[in-house]
């Protein structure tokens, strides 16, 4: 038997992990891995939350948060090939047109 | 300790390794790999919940098409070894310990939930709930039929967006 509290420990570790990778990270790449990471420690959350009370619209609402994901993965590497091909770096701090 | 507390760990550790591997990592591809080591520990911590169509879904949608996806634009971008950049003042002395005192703030908050000792697997309770998908499929097509056919569209939208924006014509 494993105690829910766990999963969610475990959750929150992975979300400050994707934390900080989304802070550290120089690579729009990576740091938009970050963000797939902090949505999979969420989505871990809301099932362990749904066990935890007996109810699957947890899961439901894990099953839309992965079909959103997919679709802002779609639309976020697309967004990062005509940012690269614009700035011919990876770099994210030489994407700066919006910097004062 | 029972078989799966010890496979919860396992996993667990997993997880949180290639979570670290994915931060330390300079080559965007090796990020991508850990990203995918993690998808997949969770996806085998979702059996161990009992919800083995998440687990499903995680394994084909996310390790498959959206990692399959990242590692295509990091071939396609040739991206190399990420630059080093200095971090400022403030984030060192500032932003990282407040970043480690908010994780261990959250880590002991749930810890300490009041969901603590309701649930996981009772002794007695087989390994796998045949009956989680059903009712998880019943759930969907009934009571959250509508946000199920937004999502469709959504998906409709999405490739739309991304074919305008990665095929967009050169302006001269």
């Amino acid at each position: 038997m494993i105690p829910i509290s766990y999963f969610l420990v475990l959750s929150a570790i992975l979300f400050g992990l994707g934390v900080v990778a989304f802070v550290f990270k120089r690579n729009i790449v990576t740091i938009f891995m970050s963000i797939e990471l902090m949505l999979n420690a969420v989505n871990l959350a809301f099932v362990a939350f749904g066990r935890a009370w007996g109810q699957l619209d947890g899961m439901v609402f894990v099953f839309f948060v992965i079909v959103v994901a997919a679709a802002e993965a779609a639309v976020g590497l697309a967004i990062v090939i005509t940012l690269v091909q614009d700035r011919q770096s990876l770099n994210i701090e030489r994407v700066n047109r919006l910097k004062l | 300790m029972s078989l799966p507390l010890l496979l919860f760990f396992v996993f667990a550790l997993m997880a949180v390794l290639g979570a670290i591997l994915l931060i330390v990592a300079r080559e965007p591809i090796h990020s991508a790999l850990a990203l995918i080591v993690v998808m997949v520990s969770l996806a085998l911590l979702y059996v161990l919940l009992g919800a083995e169509f998440i687990a499903a879904v995680q394994i084909i949608v996310y390790a498959g098409a959206v990692m399959v996806l990242f590692v295509f634009v990091i071939m396609l971008l040739n991206a190399g070894e990420e630059e080093r950049t200095n971090w400022s003042r403030m984030a060192k002395y500032v932003g990282v310990p407040l970043a480690v005192v908010f994780l261990f703030w959250v880590a002991h908050w749930m810890a300490h939930a009041a969901v603590g000792a309701t649930a996981g697997y009772a002794p007695g309770e087989t390994f796998v709930t045949p009956s989680m998908t059903a009712d998880l499929s019943k759930l969907l097509f009934t009571t959250y039929l509508l946000p199920f056919e937004v999502t469709s569209i959504l998906i409709l939208i999405a490739i739309l967006g991304a074919l305008v924006l990665a095929k967009r014509e050169e302006k001269s």
